[in-house]
């Protein structure tokens, strides 16, 4: 076990946290301030992907496809928003994850008819690709690091917007009082669209940072989908900073578990029965993770509603 | 899901012929309920090692392959290329572990390593890590779909530049346009390819590209192979008599796109298969036939199968 293996596993596991920060952070916001369940968050990570692949594949132009992706999804989050989504919020979670699921599935289908479900070829942009090296003689892709960087940019801005800003503070009170900042005068149905728009347009991004590095197919969302929930059960619901805690802290377990727990058990079991039961409770080991976190604390480690 | 609709279709539709399932874990689901109530199963992919065996019926067969054989003559072609360490990875599922098993049974060499992955995972940086620091000479994955697209693309870009063995399915058609410059070069293992030369393959290669525009993939090739061994069956016997039909199944006397096609005592085919080499053929990317990996093999639970 070499100290190039721990650092480059390390730096894997900011890179997947901070990308699941992007999805958690609508997420969180969304389910903070309207206390609204989306499952259809993974679709808007899909169309962003997707949209990214379509516009790189017409254009070739990297720049031009994130932004494209962020206004696809940002642009299918308001239209579900202004549908669907806006009936929901005075009824039961029930209600909302029968009525999102089924968005999942007008979603996948809807893409399935447009693209056809071969998956779509989206690429690294040649200056991001290939490897760097970093002080220690570790060698770790470029992209990657952009993706830590991009994402800590993300971060800083959410972060600046919900404490400094005009509409940081309406987002702020309307997750702590709904009926007072409507009889304030504040437009509370255009504030939802918006922060609907805001979190799509953030899970669009992710899906296209990532679908360049993975597959861009119909259904990529669903599995990024259930860590983002476990990320934000475990930051605290509504809270941009235990989303921002929270995915790094599954993004690190999950990475280091699955590599360091069947090397662990193979120190006193057979290789073959040691992988299995490492990588068995690897994957545990996220939702062991956050069972501890809730006995803890059972409002997330930001949390402030139960 | 897969068991429901099965179920379905042999009692309340009555069918007498089953095909169609791609992945082995729903193959080991449906196949052995359908085969007991007296139904015939063909099968245009999954080959898992537990319905070659032991586990093998008289009204099961496999049209596509064993599913260590790709696998097998993977490992046959990291020895004749000169391979002495490989790092291998599959993902934790029935097919996963028969293609590691299936590697290793023909690997004269020693392993760097050996992970299973989860099934659907789509970041696999920790294991390229690994790959780097395991001081292996050549990698042999099998990751089928959408995984071995993103580990593709992900190995091409981390800057290890390991040779990579692998069986077809991360190189088929319709994957390899995804995948892009990534899979250039990589050998792969395959019983079937565009470019065998035989009567029967050079017209479904011309029909399909005239029908669907694209060029046909090796899913393609199995299920035009199981509708046509089926065809010749019903030709020679009728369902109903369940005895004669299994004997027409059994006589595989139809046009293989593989060229000669007959199955072994477990109704599996005992078939060549052949290495390949992705290549860029004006913008498509394709695969270009190498020679052949292994030939005329049977599998290697065929003697454990007692019918």
């Amino acid at each position: 076990m070499s100290f190039i293996l721990i650092a480059e596993q390390v730096l894997n596991g900011l890179q997947f946290g901070i990308m699941l920060f992007l999805m958690a952070a609508g997420l969180t916001l969304i389910f903070g301030v309207m206390g609204l369940i989306n499952l259809a968050h993974g679709s808007l990570y899909m169309v962003g992907a997707f949209a990214a692949a379509a516009v790189a594949g017409a254009t070739g132009s990297f720049v031009l496809a994130l932004a494209a992706a962020m206004a696809a999804a940002a642009a299918a989050g308001a239209l579900i928003e202004l549908l669907v989504i806006r009936r929901l919020y005075d009824k039961d979670h029930l209600d909302q994850v029968l009525a999102t699921f089924a968005l999942i599935l007008i979603f996948s289908e809807g893409t399935r008819w447009m693209f056809g479900s071969f998956p779509l070829f989206l690429q690294i942009p040649p200056y991001l690709s290939g490897p760097v090296s970093l002080p220690g003689g570790i060698e770790y892709p470029l992209y990657r690091l952009v993706l830590i960087g991009a994402g800590l940019f993300v971060a800083a801005g959410l972060g600046l917007m919900i404490t400094r800003t005009r509409i940081g503070i309406q987002i702020r009170a309307g997750e702590n009082d709904r009926e007072m900042i409507a009889a304030l005068g504040v437009d509370i149905s255009r504030l939802y669209t918006l922060i609907f728009a805001l979190g799509a347009a953030l899970a669009g991004l992710a899906g296209a940072l990532v679908g360049a590095i993975q597959s861009v197919q119909v259904g990529m969302g669903e599995p990024v989908l259930i860590l983002a929930f476990v990320v934000i059960v475990i930051g605290g619901i509504g809270s941009i900073k235990g989303a921002l805690v929270g995915a790094l802290l599954v993004g690190l377990t999950d990475t280091l578990g699955g590599v360091f727990l069947p090397q662990f058990f193979g120190l006193f079991m057979a290789p073959a029965a040691a992988s299995s039961v490492g990588s068995s409770l690897a994957s545990m080991a996220i939702y062991i993770l956050m069972g501890a976190v809730l006995i803890w604390r059972p409002t997330g480690l930001y949390g402030v509603r139960a | 899901m897969a068991v429901q609709l099965a179920d379905k279709m042999v009692q309340s539709e009555k069918v007498d012929v089953m095909t169609g399932i791609i992945w082995s874990n729903l193959a080991m689901a449906v196949i052995p309920s359908v085969t007991a109530q007296g139904k015939f199963y063909l099968s245009p992919n999954a080959g898992p090692s537990a319905l070659a065996g032991k586990g093998c019926h008289q009204n099961y067969f496999n049209v596509a392959w064993q599913n260590d054989n790709l696998h097998e003559a993977a490992g046959a072609y990291a020895n004749s290329a000169g391979y002495g360490k490989t790092f291998i990875l599959a993902p934790n599922y029935p097919a996963g572990q028969d293609a590691l098993t299936g590697y290793k049974r023909f690997f004269k060499g020693e392993l760097a390593g050996e992970i299973y992955t989860q099934l659907g995972q789509t970041d696999y940086a920790a294991e390229i890590a690994q790959i780097r620091a395991s001081g292996a000479d050549s990698v042999f994955f099998f990751l089928p779909g959408g995984m071995g697209i993103a580990f593709l693309k992900q190995y091409a870009d981390s800057g290890v530049d390991l040779p990579v063995v692998g069986p077809a399915f991360s190189f088929d058609q319709g994957i390899l346009q995804a995948v892009g410059d990534a899979a250039i070069g990589v050998v792969n293992t395959s019983q079937w390819n565009k470019d065998l030369d035989n009567a029967a393959n050079a017209a479904f290669v011309e029909s399909f590209q005239a029908e669907f525009g694209r060029l046909p993939s090796l899913y393609a090739s199995q299920g035009f192979d199981t509708a046509n061994l089926l065809i010749s069956a019903l030709e020679k016997a009728d369902v109903s008599d369940a005895e004669a039909f299994r004997a027409a199944l059994k006589a595989a006397e139809f046009a293989s796109t593989r060229g000669d096609f007959k199955f072994g005592n477990n109704h599996h085919p005992i078939q060549t298969i052949y290495a390949r080499e992705v290549v860029k053929e004006g913008d498509v990317y394709t695969n270009k036939l190498i020679g052949p990996a292994l030939e005329n093999h049977a599998d290697a639970y065929a003697a454990d199968c007692k019918m």
